[in-house]
Parts: C-alpha cells; structure tokens; sequence
C-alpha cells in the first residue's frame, strides 16, 4: 500500500494556504498507510550563502541543547535554529559538507533528514492525521509540497524509515510500491560511498538517484538511469527546487492520477486525495503513463 | 428522482439505502451527489435501478452490478464495474486501471479512454471503449467482447483465452498467443450491435478482430518461451 501526494501552487497568492490545501491529501490517504506519515514542504528560501539543514534526533532534549553555539564555535559560522519537537531546521552561513561531515563526525544522535536552501523534511511514525498536527502543517506556507503515508512491507516501521527521503540538495523522494533489488543495489551504492541509515527500500532508490546526480546526471537523466536499474514496483514522486516530477515502473501496477487548474498541479496515488483542491472537479484529470519521466518546473505546465 | 448526498450518508449511506429498496419498487431513478472521488459507490445493486453517479468516482464503482443502469458522470478509478454481473455501467470520462475486470455479463461502456489492464480476465462481460486502452489489456479474458474505438497499448490479449477483441485504431502490441483474425460476417453485426448499444459514432469496417491462437490452452515444451 503507502499512499503518495504532491502539490505544486502555479497561483503564487496561494501560497498562504499549501498547507491548508496539502494537509487534507496527505490526512486522505491513510487508509492506505497508517503506519507512518511524513512530508517536504519548500518555503521560506535562504540566500545562496546559507543552507538549511532539517535535522531529526531520538533524543531532542539532549540533541537541540546548544547545538547553535557549539556549531558556531567549531565551524567559525552563524547558525539559526528553529525546534519543531524531535526535528530542528537549522540555518548557517557555513560550507554545506563542513557542516554535514561535522554533524556525522561529532552527533551520532542526530539524522540529517533533508538540506537545500527551501527544503524542509519532517517524518514521523504515527497516523498522518497527527503527524501533520505536531508539525503544524495545516498553517504552513509555501510553494509546493509532497508527502507520504506508510504501510510498511519492507523494512521496520520507525521514523528514519519514513519518507520523503533525501536525494540532494532541495531533493527528495516519496515512494509507493517495492523494489525487489535493494540489497543488491545497496550493497554496491555503499562500495561508491553512498551512506545508508536503515534497511528501507525506498532509500536505495534516493541513495541511487543521490547517487547519480553526484556524477553529474540532470534529474531527468537519473530517473531514465532509475528505469533501468530499479527492479519492482512504484510510483515515485520527487520533491524538486522548482516543482517536483513523477515516475511509474514499466508495469504500473502502483495507482496515480495528476490533476491541473490554472492554479496548481496536483499528484495523488487516488483521486480522492485531490478532490477537496478547488475546482478539482472540473481540472485536467489523467493518469501518468507507465515508464515516462513527467516533471513540472516553475516555468511551465507538466510534461 | 431521489437524491442522495454522500458528503452527507456516506458511501455505506449511499449503498445501504440502493441495497434495501423492497422489490418492485417505484423509486428507480437515483442521483448520487459529492462523489468525491470515494471508492465502492453503487457496488453491489441488485435491482433494475437507474443511478447517477454525479461526479468522479474513486475505485470499484458499480462493482459486481446486476440489473443496475449506472452512469458515472465524470472519470472513474481503479476497477470500475468490477466483477459486474449484468446490467449497464457508463463512464462519460475516462476510466482506470482494469476497468470490468473479470466482469460476467451486462455491457460496461467508457466514452473516454480506460488505462492498463482493461478488461483483464473478463468472464463474459461486453466492454465498448470510445478511447483507448492502456497496456495488458484483456489479459486473461475468458468471454465477451471487448470494443476499442480507439488505439490499443502494449500485449493486447495477453494469454487470451475465447474472448473477442476489436481494435479500430493502432495495436503497439499483442501479447501471448493473441493474433489477427479474419472478420467474418457475424462478427461485423456483433460489433455493430454492440457499437448501437454503447451509442457509439463508429463505422464497424474500420475495426480488426483480434482473439486467442489457442496455442497455450495445455502446457507445451515448444511454447515454452511464450509462457
């Protein structure tokens, strides 16, 4: 099972209301994944001489404690932390790996669970319905969105095992469906210096796109590479800078159904999660062809 | 004609009041309203109802159908008309992945396109499509008919067994043990009859006829690859 969903808002004076918009998908789709429920939302862009770091911790109490200054202190840098219960968007002026190798090197308890200069990633077990509360969803703003609901079949149901995944810099990826080679694949992502943090599927698939895109592939070219080499069944749904992009495997066995207005596009694994969006009822409604790379940058409609 | 507000009862709502209508009822003419993409609406009728399906249906709507004449005004998801039995169901969109999927009888009709697998394992159902068909469909089809006025995707008729396929437009590619065959008189007034009962605008010549070569019917060492 799992359900997925995206939301990207062409109408810029919507921006106000993503998460009211968005919130209600991902609520939607948890009959079709209880277990737990997480999401990338772009807002808030920093400059290009900051990066945004969102961090997670099993232990928040101990992990947050000073971590601003202690950053500042050893990497001679500014950091703005903002604390959302177990997660943390942190800001620095610092260079990105400096800041990444810092944060393995010394903070064993903390994940970095997403970084770009708009992206912020917050995942949690639980149903989506109170997933999306502690991180106050409903009342966020922002560009786009996409998010996940889990019915884990894979691999154990924990927090880290949750999605969106990171692939990159304002990268992520949500996943509906298995993949059948992920140990296989794994194995050789991690001789190429790919870090795994759990047994998941779904993080091969963004350690492979990670991965790629490292080698200087375009996003396009890393999903065509993704067809290829990713053995099983989903529907991906990438979280991109500008807008995001969806893929089904060759067989499509995984649902999903695109919508557009002259105010957003919308992905969902079922209508339903789309049909509160308005004028849903009379937009562009089709199902993505399986095997083809559909993306939507800020430029123009979806191809 | 009664109306009935699903935002409102609810899909169990919804069905519970078609299901326990007594028989021989007068109330045949229903509209169901706020369809929002819900799964299971209309499933299970019984009775020789009209109903309305006002909106886009999510999965299963009409599934396992008798008698019922169901039409589904918008698109239409994931197994629409699902194991149908007998009556009509109508999609004035497009449907999902395998619509009439191992549908028994009555006649399901998709004014636009339907996706993959349409039709798959349909045990006697007759299927018109205005659009076109996504890929493996009517694989495993049993019986009945599937029309599709328009293209048809990949391994059209996958291990086929006697259902019969009509394909107006381009065929990417038949799957195992699926061929063309000769269009003989009784299939043109077959295809004409079922064109007229989907109200369909399309000259029946136009269509080829493609069904099973029954070659993989028993297990054979020289099919092997085609398995």
């Amino acid at each position: 099972m799992c359900g997925i969903v995206g939301l990207y808002l062409k109408n810029k004076s919507m921006q106000s209301s993503l998460g009211a918009l968005f919130a209600p998908m991902l609520i939607e789709m948890s009959d079709r994944g209880p277990d737990s429920a997480g999401f990338a939302i772009y807002r808030n862009e920093v400059d290009e001489n900051h990066t945004k770091f969102t961090l997670a911790s099993d232990v928040p109490e101990i992990a947050w404690k000073a971590l601003d200054a202690e950053m500042e202190m050893a990497l001679n840098c500014d950091v703005k932390i903002e604390i959302m219960g177990d997660h943390a968007v942190l800001i620095t002026d610092a260079d990105a790996d400096k800041v990444t190798k810092w944060l393995i090197d010394t903070k064993p308890r903390i994940r970095i669970v997403g970084s770009g200069r708009s992206i912020e990633i917050f995942k949690q077990t639980g149903l989506p319905k109170d997933v999306a509360e502690k991180f106050e969803l409903a009342s966020a703003h922002g560009s786009h969105a996409i998010g996940h609901t889990r019915m884990a079949t894979e691999s154990a149901v924990t927090t880290a095992g949750s999605h969106p995944f990171a692939t990159g810099l304002d990268l992520c990826l949500v996943h509906n469906g298995s993949l059948s080679n992920h140990n296989r694949l794994r194995r050789k992502l991690q001789r190429e210096g790919i870090v795994f943090q759990t047994e998941n599927d779904t993080e091969v698939a963004a350690g492979y796109l990670t991965w790629k895109l490292r080698q200087g592939a375009t996003l396009h070219e890393a999903l065509e590479a993704g067809l290829e080499e990713l053995d099983g069944f989903y529907t991906f749904c990438i979280g991109t800078a500008d807008g995001f992009a969806v893929v089904r495997d060759p067989i499509a066995c995984k649902h999903a159904v695109m919508a557009e207005t002259d105010d957003w596009v919308a992905m969902a694994t079922e209508y339903r999660a789309i049909a509160h969006l308005p004028g849903a009822d009379t937009a562009k409604i089709w199902e993505p062809e399986p095997d083809k790379i559909y993306t939507w940058g800020s430029g123009g409609s979806m191809h | 004609m009664a109306e009935l507000d699903l935002k409102d009862i609810g899909v169990r709502g919804v069905n519970s009041t078609l299901h326990n209508l007594p028989e021989g009822t007068n109330e045949v003419d229903w509209v169901i309203n706020n369809t929002n993409g819900q799964h299971a609406i209309a499933c299970g009728l019984d009775a020789p109802l009209n109903v309305v399906v006002n909106g886009h249906a999510g999965f299963y709507c009409g599934g396992m159908n008798q008698h019922a004449e169901i039409i589904i005004k918008g698109h239409a998801g994931v197994g629409t008309a699902e194991n149908m039995m007998s009556g009509m169901v109508r999609v004035t969109g497009n449907a999902s992945e395998s619509a009439g999927a191992t549908a028994h009888g009555g006649l399901l009709v998709i004014e636009g396109d339907a996706s993959s697998r349409c039709g798959i394992s349909m045990k006697g159902v007759d299927i018109v499509v205005g659009g076109s068909v996504g890929h493996m469909s009517a694989f495993m089809a049993q019986s009945g008919h599937l029309v599709v006025c328009g293209d048809a995707g990949d391994a059209l008729g996958d291990s086929i067994y006697e259902a019969i396929l009509f394909v107006r437009g381009k065929v990417k590619s038949l799957g195992a043990d699926c061929i063309e065959k000769e269009m003989r008189p009784e299939h043109l007034a077959k295809l004409k009859e079922l064109l007229e009962l989907a109200e369909m605008d399309a000259d029946p010549s136009e269509f080829k006829r493609y069904g099973s070569a029954r070659k993989l019917y028993n297990f054979d060492i020289d099919n092997v690859d085609a398995y």
